[in-house]
């Protein structure tokens, strides 16, 4: 293993940041869903830490100040939050184009309503398959596909773009054109075919998860044949499986250049998973103002820019269009933050990963840690009873 | 490619915003997950995207207004409102 890289400290000559573009409020870690994918810490936060009505309406306006132009209203399940409506309001006030990322469980019409009446821009709703029982079974709830098909039909009344988000893993991913003719039957203008990324309980559940190499393959097939199948219809947006890949994706498009995220508590990070880089020291929406945090917080200049980079990243051509990576991806699977992510063939873990993604897939497990308060050992486990009625290749349980 | 025709009257659907940064000093058109930039031609054109008035009625216009031969404004206008479309971010009612 190599040794950390503490990086540089800003030098005199730093220029400020261009201002992000878009900004994720983790406004709740509460979820009725419980999905083995989430990209929630493992540790969730609860809901006596989170910051109150006042904050989050402060935070928006700062964010709005500073030039964000999406926020995206998330979670766990942002309408779990009893002042949602006043939160979307306000952001939508100070400006921000406001995105409800839901899980559709527990949003009635009147609150869909009232959130529309607010100004909310678009919905973007998740499913889990297209086959109804196995998509319960990967939500770890029963009945919550029926539910999310009620919720899309009040989205259209209502008028609000709707998309639909479907994070791709081994349980599903024979059933992405069904999965797409299931968002377009839902009236949606948009779809997402998100192939889970293995960070927070999606790293936990890896060898639940993982696809073949074949699948994927495939997956992107179908994928490219029904963007043109469909275009002008639904637009398809996919998120690539990168475990497989030769060159890395652009995480979060640069470390600390597009986007930010503000956990329940106030927490400023620069990317989801960030926490699970252990020397990075982050600051609160609480403590200081976004944009204090967002162009001097220790946590976001740590890897910014290209100077923390180590080779193959230093000479590389690409360095400014992939810019590395993934930093936590580098560090889970290499030891150290600032190594090229191994997804890329050049880097020297690239076999390491391969061999992680062959033998995960081949595990041919499927009992499913599930998201829950308590970490991913101490939380309970739902039972679903496997059914087999509506044709359904289930996994071996 | 989607067929803009004269008739046509096409309109920003909610969740797609026509908006002046004033932190960019840019216009931006705001869509889910994404940000275009219009450069000042395509802003006139987005400006007059109101599902009141017709593709034939926003040609003449821009046609009067920046003194340029109608067909080339109709030609250029009627691919740029189709792009939009097809990326779902323009509906042509």
């Amino acid at each position: 293993m190599n040794d950390m890289t503490v990086p540089n400290p800003a030098s005199a000559t730093r220029v400020a940041p261009p201002a992000p573009l878009g900004m994720l409020a983790e406004l709740t870690h509460r979820c009725p869903l419980s999905c083995p994918y989430c990209s929630n810490p493992v540790d969730l936060e609860k809901r006596s830490v989170e910051l109150d009505t006042e904050t989050w309406k402060r935070v928006f306006s700062e964010a709005a100040a500073m030039g964000v132009l999406h926020l995206h209203l998330s979670g766990g399940e942002p309408t779990a939050r009893k002042d949602i409506v006043e939160l979307t309001a306000h952001a939508v006030k100070v400006g921000l184009y406001t995105n409800l990322i839901t899980s559709g469980i527990g949003v009635t019409r009147e609150k869909l309503q009232e959130l529309a009446d607010a100004g909310l821009d678009h919905v973007q709703l998740s499913i889990q398959d297209a086959l109804p029982d196995n998509a319960d079974r990967i939500a770890g709830l029963k009945g919550a596909h029926e539910k999310k098909r009620v919720l899309a039909g009040h989205v259209l009344e209502l008028g609000l773009p709707l998309t639909i988000n479907a994070v791709i893993h081994r349980a599903n991913i024979e059933n992405i054109e069904a999965l797409v003719h299931m968002a377009l039957e839902f009236g949606a203008r948009r779809v997402e075919i998100a192939h889970s990324q293995y960070y927070g309980w999606a790293l936990e559940n890896r060898n639940m998860l993982m696809p073949t190499r074949e699948q994927v393959m495939k997956a992107a097939d179908t994928v490219e044949r029904l963007r043109e199948e469909l275009e002008g219809k639904l637009v398809i947006d996919a998120v690539v499986p990168d475990y497989y890949a030769r060159r890395p994706k652009p995480c979060v498009g640069g470390w600390g250049r597009q986007s930010l995220n503000v956990t329940p508590q106030g927490k400023v990070l620069p990317c989801h998973a960030a926490e699970t880089i252990p020397h990075l020291v982050f600051d609160y929406v609480t403590e200081k103002s976004l944009s204090e945090i967002w162009e001097h917080g220790s946590a976001f200049e740590a890897y910014r820019g290209t100077s923390w980079m180590k080779e193959p990243c230093t000479s590389c051509p690409r360095k400014e269009i992939d810019f590395g990576g993934c930093r936590c991806q580098a560090l889970a699977i290499t030891g150290d933050p600032a190594n090229a992510d191994p997804a890329c063939s050049l880097s020297p873990y690239h076999a390491k990963i391969t061999s992680l993604a062959l033998k995960a897939a081949d595990s041919g497990k499927s009992d499913y840690i599930y998201r829950s308060f308590g970490g991913a050992k101490g939380g309970p486990r739902v039972e679903i009873t496997r059914s087999n009625s509506s044709g359904a290749d289930l996994p071996p349980n | 490619m989607t067929e803009v025709a004269s008739e046509a009257v096409p309109k920003l659907p909610r969740g797609v915003r026509l908006r002046r940064d004033e932190v960019r000093n840019e216009w931006l058109l705001l869509a889910p997950e994404r940000v275009l930039k219009p450069d000042a031609i395509a802003v006139a054109v987005l400006e007059r995207c109101d599902g009141v008035r017709t593709v034939a009625a926003i040609v003449d216009d821009l046609a009067a207004a920046y003194a340029a031969p109608r067909e080339t404004i109709e030609t250029d206008v009627k691919a740029m409102l189709a792009d939009l479309a097809n990326k779902r971010v323009l509906d042509l009612g």
